[in-house]
C-alpha cells in the first residue's frame, strides 16, 4: 500500500495510466475530472444556506 | 441616446455633456451605475451553489497572483531549495489546479443555463477568452519548472507551435522569453480579461434561470432586487 502511495504522490514517476481500448488517461487526471463532476452535481442538488434574514 | 434595456433612469440620462471626459463619464454611469457595480443584493435565483464557482475561480486567481509575486521576488534559487520556497511554489501550483477546476465547473453551469441570453454575448466571449488565455499561462508555467518534465513539455510543444507558424516568435525552448511571458504579459492579460468579464456581469446582471417567466418581477427593467428578496 505504501508503495502505491509513493507511486501516486511521487513527482519523479510517470504516474499510473488507465486504458480502455484506444482510450488512455492518467489516474490523477481521472480523479480530478470525477471530482469536478461530483462537485457540479452536488452544486445542483444541495440546498444553499439562507443566510441572514432580509426584509 | 436612450438608456439600455435593464437600466434605470438616472439624472445622468438627462444630463448633457460637451467634453469627451464628460461624455465618457455619462456613458460609463449610464451603463454601470454605482449600485450595479457594487450591488447590495442579488436576485433570489442566485441563492444556489452553482453560482459559487465563478467567485471560487476569482479567489483562486488572487492566490495565484499573490503567490506568484512572492515567487518572482525571491527567484528560483529560493523556491527550489528552501522549505518555505517549496511551500509557496506548491501554493502557486494548487491554486492553479483549483482555478481551473472552479472555472470549468462555472463554465459547465453557465453553458447549461445558456448564459449568453439577454445581451450577454460579450460576457460569454470574455469568459471563454479568460479560459483560453489561462491555458496558455498555465502552459508557460509548466515550462518554468526547470526539470525534466518542463524539458519534455517544451520539446514536445515546439513541434506543435512550429507547425502553427508561431514557433520563431513564441519559442518554448527560450526560457528567458517564456519567463517574461509567464510573469508579466500573460498575468496582465488574464487579469484584464477576468476584470472585463466581471464588469460585464455587473452591467448585465446574473443570467436568470431558463424556466423563469418573462413576467418575473426580477427580470423587469429597473427591478429593485431588495424588494424581491421576500420570495427567497
Amino acid at each position: 500500500m505504501r508503495g502505491l502511495f509513493d507511486l501516486v504522490t511521487s513527482l519523479d514517476s510517470p504516474g499510473i495510466y488507465l486504458g480502455w481500448g484506444s482510450f488512455q488517461i492518467q489516474l490523477g487526471n481521472l480523479i480530478v475530472i470525477i471530482l469536478m463532476v461530483v462537485l457540479f452535481l452536488l452544486a445542483l442538488v444541495l440546498p444553499f444556506p439562507s443566510g441572514r434574514k432580509r426584509k | 441616446m436612450s438608456a439600455p434595456v435593464g437600466t434605470r433612469q438616472t439624472p445622468e440620462d438627462q444630463a448633457e455633456y460637451h467634453t469627451w471626459t464628460g461624455k465618457a463619464r455619462g456613458w460609463l454611469l449610464r451603463r454601470l451605475p454605482a449600485d450595479k457595480l457594487l450591488p447590495e443584493d442579488q436576485p433570489s435565483y442566485v441563492a444556489s451553489w452553482i453560482y459559487v464557482f465563478g467567485m471560487g475561480a476569482i479567489v483562486s486567481l488572487v492566490f495565484i497572483l499573490v503567490s506568484g509575486v512572492v515567487l518572482s521576488l525571491n527567484g528560483p534559487s529560493w523556491y527550489h531549495v528552501s522549505g518555505l520556497g517549496h511551500f509557496v511554489n506548491s501554493v502557486h501550483l494548487w491554486s492553479v489546479e483549483l482555478f481551473f477546476m472552479t472555472m470549468v465547473i462555472h463554465l459547465w453551469g453557465k453553458y447549461w443555463m445558456a448564459a449568453w441570453r439577454g445581451g450577454r454575448t460579450l460576457t460569454w466571449i470574455t469568459g471563454m477568452g479568460a479560459f483560453l488565455v489561462s491555458i496558455v499561462t498555465a502552459f508557460t508555467g509548466y515550462l518554468l519548472q526547470t526539470n525534466f518534465d518542463s524539458q519534455w513539455i517544451a520539446f514536445e510543444g515546439k513541434d506543435a507551435l512550429n507547425s502553427a507558424g508561431i514557433g520563431a516568435w513564441f519559442n518554448v525552448a527560450n526560457l528567458g522569453q517564456i519567463f517574461m511571458f509567464h510573469i508579466i504579459l500573460l498575468p496582465v492579460a488574464v487579469g484584464a480579461v477576468v476584470a472585463l468579464h466581471v464588469v460585464l456581469v455587473r452591467m448585465h446582471g446574473v443570467v436568470p434561470p431558463l424556466e423563469a417567466a418573462e413576467s418575473d418581477a426580477q427580470l423587469q427593467p429597473g427591478a429593485n432586487t431588495e424588494s424581491t428578496e421576500a420570495g427567497r
